[in-house]
């Protein structure tokens, strides 16, 4: 990071009025135009920026919806429909914010992808990624509540299978289950404190935590699809040379990957807004009812992966335990990971398999977790991509702390691809 | 890296497929409505209202919107909609009590206003088509889609009486339905009843989402103006970018 001159001023005696105060335009410009990126990212580096408007986007459309939204049992669902027919714009407004939040987990997803393939999480950058899943986490828990708030059949049952998870917590299970809902069963208690935790709570400490990932980034440098430090080489006046400001190169580009983001966001919402029933699910256009149970409960599109590792465990204490630790262990993939290569350009031909298998189960499981889960086969097929989840985890290690991976020579200097 | 992304993408591909694997039982028939043959919705909306809005309501669909969006006057609408005296602005709700309802069916018949979204066109389609003689129920009526249902078939005037034909008894089981025949015509032929049936799915359709119109009509223009965009977004970049080498 190249610092701002110190003899450095902004134009204008108002702005240096205040620059002198509060150094605002200096700030701006250290992490703007004065912030080198490599000049390589590919399209895998559009879903950091893409994941920033869509947070932008859910704020936005929230603040309406919460203006006419009623967070009571009674009246939740109602306000839905209320929303949708007689609020000017409403339905825009709420399948934005719906399309919205399944394509955040969409862009989220891709984002830690990108992350391993190009071992973005490597040395110097573990914080960057550790505060990365910290958003991610709280995400789950935002979007989790989210989805609870309209009150249909799947947000009742769904909060009330993911809320009896915690009842697999020893001595004090039963006692958190209810300290939890503030009932015996999701009610108007639950509704009104999700309801809180979603617009208030979590969105700040996304905030937060997203000005701690961007300081983090802008502290370290940004990894590239070659997986090399840019600031090795550097010019005489100590830019790096394969380096160029952020501003306006990127945000150039940045704008094109907005544009094609926004026309497939755009079909979604105009042409196909329930994305057949995977964004806004059948289910829960029937109201909460506690006395009539669906014929399948499963979470959002986005948690079935970890729901169908739940599932597929006939042991409650057991499936909670993979279940989280299916989500924490990616926490300590700096520290597991102990190869030298970052970029699967350069890494063993086994990484790049058992990266591409990972996935593929990721994946595979998502599609087992959506289903009804009454075949059997199903559930030993998930008993395998899971020991294939963490299996990744453990051949990584020992593929890298046993010296196994036969790595490709790294350039010294970034390649330009595309 | 290609590789893997194409390797991904198919795996999306596949996860999408899942959402719309049929459900297991009865297969449903396809609906083919058609929202933007005004018609048809309009004779959906009069049937609606003649056979079903006696017991269902729609809650969350007001007269007056659905004169907007058909295209009907209000004068239209009041006269041969509105049965029950309701204002032009109201919910079209039933005059039916639910507590009553409930002791007559066993079970107050839902509000409708979603039902198309909660169970889908095809599903819709397929149960008004489903309905059967069977004396052991207390309606006397029976549906192959919806095994024991408490509603009477309410279009049998329409469709005629239909009769289950059972495939041969198995020991132990129920007795399966194996077809459905026509044993007693109705005013419509068969071609003449799944129009019907086709028109109130389309107009349950709309009503499950009355946006829809004005959406399909909004999404063209900001799709257009999208492509614009991008298409000025990918010369600034080019301009831009032509000193990074």
């Amino acid at each position: 990071m190249a610092a701002t001159p110190a003899d450095w001023k902004p134009r204008g005696r108002l702005a240096a009025w205040i620059e002198e105060r509060l150094p605002i335009f200096g700030f701006l410009r250290r992490h703007t135009s004065e912030y080198y990126a490599p000049k390589n990212f590919n399209v895998m580096y559009f879903f950091g920026s893409l994941a920033l408007l869509l947070l932008v986007n859910q704020i936005v459309t929230g603040i309406f919806l919460a203006m006419n939204f009623n967070p009571s049992a009674a009246n939740a669902f109602a306000s839905i429909q209320y929303i949708m027919r007689d609020v000017d714009w409403g339905w825009l407004i709420r399948y934005m914010h719906t399309t919205g939040a399944s394509l955040f987990f969409v862009v989220i997803y891709l984002h830690m992808f990108r992350a391993l393939m190009y071992g973005s999480y490597k040395r110097p950058r573990e914080l960057l990624w550790v505060i990365g899943m910290l958003t991610y986490l709280v995400l789950m828990a935002e979007a989790f509540m989210g989805y609870v708030l309209p009150w249909g059949q799947m947000s009742f049952w769904g909060a009330k299978v993911i809320i009896s998870l915690f009842g697999a917590v020893p001595v004090i299970g039963n006692q958190l289950v209810e300290w939890i809902m503030g009932d015996f069963i999701p009610a108007d208690a639950t509704l009104n404190r999700f309801f809180a935790l979603h617009v208030i709570a979590l969105p700040l400490v996304l905030l937060l935590l997203v000005v701690l990932h961007l300081g983090a980034l802008h502290t370290t440098g940004s990894n590239n699809p070659d997986g090399i430090e840019i600031k090795d080489h550097k010019d005489a006046a100590g830019k790096p040379l394969d380096g160029i400001p952020f501003h306006p190169y990127y945000t150039v580009k940045d704008l094109v990957g907005v544009g094609f983001f926004l026309i497939i966001a755009a079909f979604i919402v105009f042409y196909q807004p329930t994305f057949f029933g995977l964004f806004l699910e059948h289910d829960n256009y029937i109201p909460a009812n506690p006395l009539v149970t669906p014929a399948a409960i499963h979470p959002v599109w986005y948690f079935t992966p970890f729901y169908a590792m739940l599932r597929s465990i006939p042991d409650k204490g057991l499936g909670v335990l993979t279940l989280f630790a299916a989500v924490l262990i990616l926490f300590f993939l700096p520290w597991i990971d102990r190869g030298k290569v970052r970029s699967l350009r350069y890494r063993g031909r086994s990484y790049r398999i058992a990266l591409a298998i990972f996935a593929l189960a990721f994946i595979w499981l998502g599609k087992i977790g959506i289903g009804e889960g009454t075949w059997i086969g199903d559930t030993y097929i998930a008993r395998a991509l899971t020991a294939v989840y963490f299996g990744y985890f453990v051949f990584l290690w020992a593929y890298t702390y046993f010296g196994w991976e036969r790595t490709r020579p790294v350039p010294e200097r970034v390649s330009m691809h595309e | 890296m290609n590789r893997l992304l194409a390797v991904l993408v198919l795996g999306i591909g596949i996860l999408a497929g899942a959402a719309q694997a049929a459900e297991e039982g009865v297969p449903l028939q396809a609906a083919h409505v058609n929202l933007h043959d005004i018609a048809s919705v309009q004779r959906g909306a009069r049937l609606y209202f003649n056979y079903c809005a006696g017991c269902h309501s729609l809650e969350y669909m007001r007269y007056a919107r659905i004169a907007r969006d058909l295209h009907l006057s209000e004068a239209q609408v009041m006269d041969n909609l509105d049965f029950n005296g309701a204002k032009f602005d109201d919910p079209a709700l039933s005059s039916m009590p639910a507590a009553d309802a409930a002791r007559w069916f066993g079970k107050a018949p839902p509000d409708l206003s979603l039902e198309v979204r909660a169970r889908g066109a095809d599903w819709v389609y397929t149960y008004l088509k489903s309905f059967y003689l069977d004396p052991s129920r207390p309606s006397g009526w029976n549906n192959t889609l919806f095994p024991n249902v408490s509603m009477p078939d309410p279009l049998w005037s329409l469709q005629g009486v239909q009769t289950a034909q059972y495939a041969p008894a198995v020991p132990g089981h129920d007795p399966q339905v194996q077809q459905l025949l026509i044993s007693q015509p109705g005013l419509q032929s068969p071609q003449q009843y799944d129009r019907s049936v086709r028109d109130l799915t389309a107009f349950l359709t709309y009503v499950s989402e009355p946006n829809v119109y004005h959406r399909e009509r909004l999404g063209l223009w900001v799709i257009l103006f999208l492509v614009v965009f991008t298409l000025l977004a990918l010369y600034l970049k080019h301009e831009y970018w032509k000193d990074v080498h």
